[in-house]
């Protein structure tokens, strides 16, 4: 038993010292070099100050901006508080809330199910396309933009399907926001 | 099934299909000695390690090895986990996890569960997720391998005592297998959006003027490994659902292939190892066909969609999306549940705790069964050789002949061994879980009401014992009671299988190899792989299917008569 202790306590030191520091630091040091944007958090600047992340929801209230998914994000989209209502489907709860957001949505017609379900992250940037259109009579209206106008600049925005099958079409709601925001202020 | 869905299942299948026989062959060759461009740091290792490379244990000292080390990489994460506030790179200032948690998550990481009581990004340091968690992410991996290759050799040897040597099949899990392929995945992931710094959390003000916290860190490098290792802690609180830990399409792809790549792989290498590469495609086969069926049934139930929410003028054409991300809608969430529960991996994309009913017993069941299809890193390939072992005995019992497997024969022995570490999964998810179905402390943890709570408790209990470390994650797990008895879930799940395998494996490389007659049932045509699965199904459902039925079947008939909880 003795001679299984060394062994044992040298590749916990050595396996630590390796995998725990040389391999996270080396890719560390690399990717900073190679992808430096990506590697420090997609973060996007305006005026050099950063608003947030291509990659994070931001919780859009205005009527004049596009809505992101419901978020159960700490008290709502905390970047630093992710999280999921993880309510299961015959939850009343769950039912309720749905409602709640389907009045509050103030959608003609039928709503993606998208925009009144919570997703998994509480974080999720995107809307699918369908999601995203329901909304443009509302931002034309707050805007005093024609409906056309908006309409396009959603298409215009919509990432498709890589390669046309692998993900699903959407469109990053903090990404068209900041379009509608140059657009007209 | 729209089109898109069918071509991104292929897709996924072919590139399985096409990585793990090749990686299955590299890995052969890395046990059997053969690769070595990383010779120096390997000999410098055993030298620190004083060990003789050529110099190989028996069954009970490579378990001793596995044990000592195991319990050496447990006290250095408790201790971290205790201390971060005293340790560098803590830029948001966290506070250490009291022993409960600490205990839990030192257990859940150094038996490749990766459970997780706590959120990443609001509990632990970097210090505690890089030199802590990263690296148990390796060496709880690579101890599954060598696991695994040491039964493999105890199965192809004749008359032998020795299984091979600890301190080398770790070594070389962790130069030769792991270590490389996160280094290319890791930069796969930061080139998709993954980040990858040691930067304090950054303070946004949003574009409507509210203050946002976006949390940072090394991520891409933990990730990379918690993927390819069947490990499946994530490094922020919901796993790969989060956008920083999965941003596109094309990192869940790379993602979902680093999950299965070294479990399918590793059934090849078994046909490698025991020299009839026709006896891995078996194995790999019986496996690949549970999968399939388990794909097929979730995918069909999340694409129904909440009929409960049918009253409301809501357009569930594209499924049942709470708790889901759009950029993977319910195709990219179904294929990575039944990967991630198949795989005792236990990252997850979305959140098993809202799928429907029946897309959850799913995924109840690929962890009940023992984490056999494709299982995690090596114990998923040990799991399944001992339902190898207990089919072939009821195929001899079947035909009234000595059960034979490879040339050796299966006798009592080994037949009390396989059924003694099998019955670890019946003590830690039924009696474990039942205790916690009565004691008041425990239900305090529940959730939701109704049916579903039960499969709350059930899924923890689940996820512990059989390793896989995913959750019904509304079940409040962070409390001194399930701390300790989830702990205690893991332990049990992984060792006795662990022991009783090697044991098994030990006794079957001293038996003599006797040639193949007419008389010799093979075990590499489909007859056996449907006996294989048989036995799975019959063992799985006999013992799980009572619990099954007061939860989540029992919840998808209240589903469809309209009950809500």
């Amino acid at each position: 038993m003795s001679n299984l202790i060394r062994p044992a306590l040298v590749l916990t030191v050595a396996m630590t010292l390796l995998t725990g520091l040389v391999y996270p630091l080396a890719m560390t040091g690399l990717t900073q070099m190679v992808f430096p944007a990506q590697a420090a958090g997609s973060l996007v600047a305006q005026d050099g100050k950063v608003i947030g992340s291509s990659l994070i929801a931001q919780g859009f209230k205005e009527p004049g901006y596009f809505h992101p998914r419901p978020s159960l994000a700490g008290e709502g989209y905390d970047g630093a508080l992710s999280g999921a209502s993880n309510l299961g489907v015959t939850s009343k709860a769950l039912i309720e809330a749905v409602g709640a957001r389907v009045d509050a949505a103030g959608v003609v017609g039928t709503v993606p199910v998208d925009l009144v379900t919570a997703s998994g992250s509480g974080l999720d940037p995107h809307v699918s396309p369908m999601a995203a259109l329901v909304q443009v009579p509302r931002i034309a209206q707050a805007r005093n933009l024609p409906e056309e106008t908006v309409r396009a600049l959603v298409q215009s925005h919509t990432e498709e399907r890589i390669l046309g099958f692998i993900g699903e079409p959407r469109v990053n709601v903090l990404m068209l926001n900041l379009a509608l925001d140059d657009r007209k202020p | 099934m729209s089109p898109t869905d069918l071509l991104q299942i292929l897709l996924f299948l072919a590139l399985i299909l096409a990585i793990a026989p090749f990686l299955g062959a590299y890995m052969a060759r890395v046990f059997e000695g053969r690769v070595g461009f990383l010779a120096p740091a390997e000999r410098a290792i055993y030298a620190a390690c004083g060990t003789d490379a050529s110099e190989e244990q028996s069954w009970s000292r490579y378990l001793g090895a596995v044990l000592l080390f195991n319990l050496a990489g447990f006290a250095l994460l408790f201790g971290i986990l205790l201390t971060q506030h005293w340790l560098p790179w803590n830029p948001a200032g966290m506070a250490p996890l009291d022993w409960d948690l600490a205990f839990n998550t030192a257990v859940s990481f150094v038996t490749n569960t990766n459970w997780q009581a706590y959120g990443g990004e609001s509990t632990l340091s970097y210090f505690s997720q890089m030199v802590g968690l990263t690296v148990q992410n390796f060496v709880s991996a690579a101890t599954g391998i060598a696991v695994a290759v040491a039964i493999t050799r105890g199965i192809a040897r004749r008359q032998a005592r020795t299984l091979g040597n600890f301190t080398v099949d770790l070594t070389r899990g962790v130069l030769y297998i792991l270590l490389p392929l996160s280094i290319l995945v890791a930069l796969a992931l930061v080139w998709q959006g993954v980040p990858q710094n040691l930067a304090a959390y950054v303070d946004a003000t949003t574009v409507e003027g509210a203050q946002q916290m976006l949390a940072q860190g090394p991520a891409a490098s933990q990730i990379a490994i918690k993927q390819l290792g069947t490990n499946g802690g994530g490094f922020f609180s919901v796993n790969s659902a989060h956008p920083y830990e999965n941003p596109t399409p094309i990192s869940n792809l790379i993602q979902m292939v680093a999950i299965l790549a070294i479990p399918a792989g590793l059934a090849l290498t078994y046909g490698h190892m025991v020299g009839d590469k026709r006896q891995g495609w078996a194995i790999f086969a019986a496996m690949g066909v549970l999968f399939l069926a388990g794909f097929a049934v979730t995918y069909w139930a999340e694409m129904q969609g909440n009929p409960l929410l049918a009253s409301l003028p809501v357009d569930q054409a594209a499924g049942n999306m709470e708790g889901k991300e759009t950029r993977f809608g319910v195709v990219n969430s179904v294929l990575w549940a039944v990967s991630t529960t198949a795989a005792s991996n236990g990252s997850v994309n979305a959140m098993h705790d809202s799928f429907t009913p029946l897309g959850g017993l799913v995924l109840l069941l690929n962890i009940q069964l023992g984490e056999i299809i494709y299982g995690g890193v090596g114990a998923g390939l040990y799991g399944m050789l001992l339902f190898v072992v207990l089919a072939v005995f009821i195929a001899g019992l079947m035909v009234g002949r000595t059960p034979e497997y490879l040339g050796k024969k299966i006798e009592s022995r080994e037949v009390k061994l396989a059924v003694l570490g099998m019955l670890s999964m019946p003590v830690g998810i039924l009696g474990f879980g039942a205790l916690a179905a009565v004691l008041p402390v425990a239900l305090a943890s529940v959730q939701d009401a109704g049916p579903h709570g039960l499969s709350e408790i059930l899924y923890a209990y689940s996820s512990a014992t059989g390793n896989n470390g995913s959750a019904f994650a509304g079940f409040g797990a962070d409390t001194p009671y399930h701390n300790v008895m989830l702990g205690l879930a893991m332990i049990l799940g992984r060792y006795a299988f662990i022991a009783a395998m090697l044991a098994v494996a030990g006794s079957l490389a001293a038996k003599k190899i006797t040639p193949p007659s007419a008389g010799s049932f093979p075990t590499h045509g489909p007859l056996f792989v449907g006996l294989l699965i048989g036995t799975i199904l019959i063992v799985g459902g006999l013992t799980f299917f009572p619990v099954l039925a007061l939860g989540p079947i029992a919840e998808h008939l209240a589903m469809l008569a309209g009950t809500k909880f």
